[in-house]
């Protein structure tokens, strides 16, 4: 099974992104989606935000508790 | 809790599925080896101390920076975060906009990966001129600018591992840690106090001032690279924790490590100072007499002065000025030349020569300097270089 799957977008906005390339290094529209999404998922998960995770929570407060200071 | 700066606190550090794709990439690409300041930078923007920097300076930033004090889109940011490399590098190794390359430390060990945005060349001088004040060499900021390279590499950093620190690593927190303590222990309101040196009672006296006025006080010392006369970061670490044993509120004081390294950039590192503290969280900032000065470069209050070039909104952190402050014996306490009536004859003040030279000569510094805790620590580190140096 590949690991890929197809996403549909409109016509236009494909031509238009593979003007907006141009000579950016990326090979295709395709590239350049998954590069911006890539990175806009990045941005939504729980480090991005400046939160901590369940495991990192428990680090910190235990680290916290062996300074004194929780 | 107190916003970070420019809205967002900054995490450039890899999560699983990052590590997993740079991982896979690492083979093929190029390497850049940074020195301690710019691996401590790296730490630094990773972690979200250097909010809204996601990576070092591309050209645009950068400019503005030295003219302005500000990053391109207006937000305050007064000091150049940069990675300098040589000219010859990028031409022997053919680096180029749009690549990806793994920076190392000396050793070898990669630590991140930087997409490169932006290559350009850069003019040292006149960046000392406006970030520094002076292009003298005897300063220790424009001697770093001349011992690296005149090409910097800009673009977004992403860490793959943390640097090792050897010593310490309990009181390293990262801002999203402070951030977690302050909430956690109901602090609305933190103030942070910037120190590269041992604190003495006048130190002390500014502190305790301004924890009058807060929840909380965060004890911030720069633990980056400092100048080879500072004293050592274990002595200072030592001297720390007798004081906050012993003459410190144990429920609202806190210390941490900053891993920063020193510009010595006076009144423009002051609002860099600021800035970083709050990507910690804390909400006011200790300004004492020349910070972060080196030398007679800078005029005492500079550091204060040049808060009024920005809005205090677009700071966002609320900067507590203080005069110089000692031990008046007319007064029988701790003051400020904003405070005390009497003449300097009265007050009880040591120049750093004239510490030094009493602490090589074994003798104690007056109690109305240096609590004695702290004198005893800094008499043994002394007396121990006084040693080293004579065997």
């Amino acid at each position: 099974m590949s690991d890929r799957v197809s996403i549909k977008i409109p016509r236009p906005l494909y031509v238009r992104l593979q003007q907006v390339i141009g000579d950016s290094g990326f090979s295709s529209p395709t590239d350049f989606i998954v590069f911006v999404l890539r990175d806009l998922v990045g941005t939504l998960e729980p480090e991005r935000l400046g939160e901590l995770s369940q495991d990192e929570l428990v680090a910190v407060r235990k680290k916290l508790e062996n300074l004194g200071y929780l | 809790m107190i916003e970070a700066h420019g809205g967002r606190l900054i995490s450039r550090i890899a999560n699983e599925s990052e590590q997993d794709r740079w991982r896979e990439e690492l083979p093929d690409l190029k390497h850049v080896t940074l020195n301690r300041r710019e691996l401590s930078d790296v730490e630094m923007i990773a972690t979200g101390a250097m909010s809204p920097l996601e990576g070092f300076m591309s050209q645009r930033d950068y400019e503005h920076v030295c003219e302005h004090g500000r990053l391109a889109n207006g937000i305050p940011w007064t000091i150049p975060i940069t990675l300098a490399v040589s000219s010859e590098l990028i031409a022997a190794e053919q680096i180029t906009v749009g690549e990806n390359v793994a920076l190392q430390d000396i050793e070898g060990t990669v630590f991140a990966v930087l997409e490169i945005a932006d290559i350009y060349k850069v003019d040292k001088d006149h960046e000392a001129q406006t970030v520094l004040k002076t292009t003298d060499t005897a300063h220790p900021g424009v001697a770093y600018l001349q011992k690296t390279g005149d090409t910097y590499l800009g673009g977004r950093i992403t860490m793959l591992q943390r640097p090792t620190h050897d010593r310490f690593e309990d009181f390293r927190l990262d801002p999203r840690e402070t951030r977690f303590l302050f909430k956690e222990k109901g602090w609305d309101t933190v103030a942070a106090f910037q120190t590269r040196n041992p604190i003495h009672r006048a130190h002390e006296y500014l502190q305790k001032c301004a924890l009058e006025l807060v929840d909380a006080l965060l004890i911030h010392p720069i633990m980056g690279e400092t100048k080879s006369d500072d004293i050592p970061p274990d002595v200072r670490l030592e001297c720390y924790n007798a004081l906050l044993k012993g003459y410190y509120p144990a429920g609202r004081v806190a210390m941490s490590i900053l891993p920063a390294a020193m510009r010595y950039a006076g009144p423009r590192e002051a609002i860099f100072h600021a800035i970083i503290r709050k990507n910690y969280g804390c909400t006011h900032f200790i300004v004492g007499r020349d910070h972060a000065g080196v030398g007679g470069y800078y005029g005492t209050y500079d550091a204060h002065h040049i808060f009024k070039e920005f809005e205090a909104l677009e700071l966002g952190i609320t900067p507590l000025f203080f005069d110089h402050a000692f031990y008046c014996n007319s007064c029988e306490n701790m003051a400020s030349q904003k405070t005390c009536p009497h003449g300097s004859d009265q007050h009880v003040f040591l120049s750093g020569t004239k510490i030094r030279e009493m602490l090589s000569n074994g003798e104690s510094l007056p109690p109305e300097f240096t609590r004695p805790e702290v004198s005893e620590i800094l008499e043994r580190h002394y007396s121990n270089e006084a040693v080293t140096v004579g065997s």
